[in-house]
């Protein structure tokens, strides 16, 4: 179990690699990242702020939950803050479990209560200015699937 | 006195990330008040709390939700995680 809040990038590669190491009980390991999108082709840069020390207890609250609903076998969170560049990768889960359906539904359920609330936030910087990313409806709606 | 915390556009709203106050408020929203109370770029910032969220003690909460004992406060806009 791993719950990561940081600055500096990650490299993906290397984290699922190890992450899939050593299990010979898991038959499947799910791996997500999520990254910076230029969608006005006009992004310089992301801003992540976050609150630090709820962030991480925020995190890892999710992180028990996913443990309570699924048979998991181990699960890692990485989550950056700081300047973010288009095409950098903002953070990455990974669940192992026995069988492939659990771990599917414990990285999207983690997945949608990341988005929504883990302490977070985004501000966008373009040519044109910087401006808060605001939340989206349907972010909210779909906590409501858990 | 709590240490009462600002994020996002409702730290650059306000002007500063972090205060102590000293309050006899017994739940977030008599604190929401006495802030407002205080200085126009409060007002401005909660003039919609709507589009803000809480958490005391780092746990998310409701504007009723109460003061007692609490630590500290924070108040910033839905968040953008993931």
């Amino acid at each position: 179990m791993g719950v990561r809040v940081q600055q500096e990038p990650f490299d993906f590669a290397a984290e699922a690699e190890a992450f899939a190491a050593g299990r010979t009980d898991m038959g499947a390991i799910v791996t997500f990242t999520g990254v910076v999108r230029d969608t006005s082709g006009t992004l310089d840069h992301m801003l992540i702020e976050h609150y630090p020390g709820m962030t991480e207890s925020a995190i890892g609250g999710m992180v028990e939950e996913a443990r309570r609903r699924w048979s998991l076998g181990d699960c890692l969170v990485i989550h950056r803050y700081g300047r973010l560049a288009p095409g950098e990768r903002i953070m990455m889960v990974a669940t192992a479990a026995p069988h492939r359906a659990d771990a599917f539904a414990a990285a999207e359920f983690l997945m949608d209560y990341l988005k929504s609330r883990a302490p977070f936030w985004k501000k966008e910087l373009t040519a044109s200015g910087a401006e808060w990313v605001a939340a989206k409806d349907e972010d909210e709606e779909a906590l409501k699937r858990w | 006195m709590i240490d009462v915390l600002y994020f996002a556009w409702v730290r650059e709203r306000i002007g500063q990330p972090k205060e102590t106050v000293e309050t006899g408020a017994t739940t977030v929203a008599e604190l929401v008040e006495e802030l407002k109370a205080r200085e126009e770029r409060y007002a401005l910032a909660f003039s919609d709390l709507s589009a803000l969220r809480v958490a005391v003690d780092q746990e998310l909460a409701d504007f009723d939700a109460p003061l007692q004992g609490a630590r500290e406060v924070a108040f910033f806009p839905p968040m953008t995680g993931g």
